[in-house]
């Protein structure tokens, strides 16, 4: 058994996240209101969080994994101040 | 013996984080309603993430176990990764379905709305206000 190959499956997976991301992208373009096309946003933000770390493990280098942590927390924020607006509250 | 184990389970948590995965999409765009919508593109991400994650977990420490002390870190940055996904994902989700709401989207089909005619409180009230 190799164990330090870059494991070429990981790969495959990619290319069907990236499909789920492609329709999220048509929700993102099409949706009536304003509220649908940041439920695709938010959609689009945890596939590329998972596309992140596997992307790390396929290519071998982990600090894919710090940036999706970080990228993790930034999204977060831009939703929650998103919501903040469409609410109409005030900052 | 014990290590092709661990890869049949690994294959198996990465066609079910897939699988949900694309079923979020799917959702995405079949649904006929924010609310539905919210559902799909939130709840079955989560779900999948779990899984996709927990392949890397089991990647890195099958790694760990015979012998490359690298290993650990795969587990634990995607320990904390997916610490990061659990925290912030529905907390997102249920701020976007309570904007939705209060921005006057209603749910398609729906029976009964039982924040129809509840007064809603201002964030920005001060508790003098209230009295």
């Amino acid at each position: 058994m190799n164990f330090f190959s870059i494991p070429d499956i990981y790969l495959v997976i990619l290319g069907l996240l990236f499909l789920s991301i492609i329709m999220a992208i048509i929700r993102v373009i099409k949706g009536p209101t304003a509220p649908d096309r940041i439920v695709g946003l938010d959609t689009i933000n945890t596939i590329v969080i998972v596309s992140m770390i596997i992307f790390g493990l396929a290519a071998g280098s982990v600090i894919y994994i710090d940036v999706a942590i970080v990228y993790a927390f930034l999204s977060f924020i831009s939703t929650l101040f998103i919501a903040k607006y469409l609410e109409g509250g005030e900052f | 013996m014990l290590s092709q184990l661990v890869d049949v389970i690994i294959y198996i948590f990465l066609a079910l984080g897939v699988f949900f995965n694309i079923l979020a999409g799917i959702g995405l765009l079949r649904f006929p309603d924010v609310y539905t919508r919210l559902h799909a593109g939130t709840k079955c991400t989560t779900f999948g993430s779990i899984f996709l994650c927990g392949s890397v977990i089991l990647y890195g420490l099958k790694m760990w176990i015979l012998g490359n002390v690298d290993g650990s870190m795969w587990v634990i940055h995607t320990g904390i990764a997916l610490v990061a996904i659990l925290l912030t994902n529905p907390t997102g989700a249920h701020a976007l379905a309570r904007a939705a709401h209060k921005s006057g989207v209603k749910p398609v089909g729906a029976v009964i709305d039982e924040l129809e005619n509840k007064p809603t409180k201002k964030s920005g009230d001060k508790m003098e206000a209230k009295k």
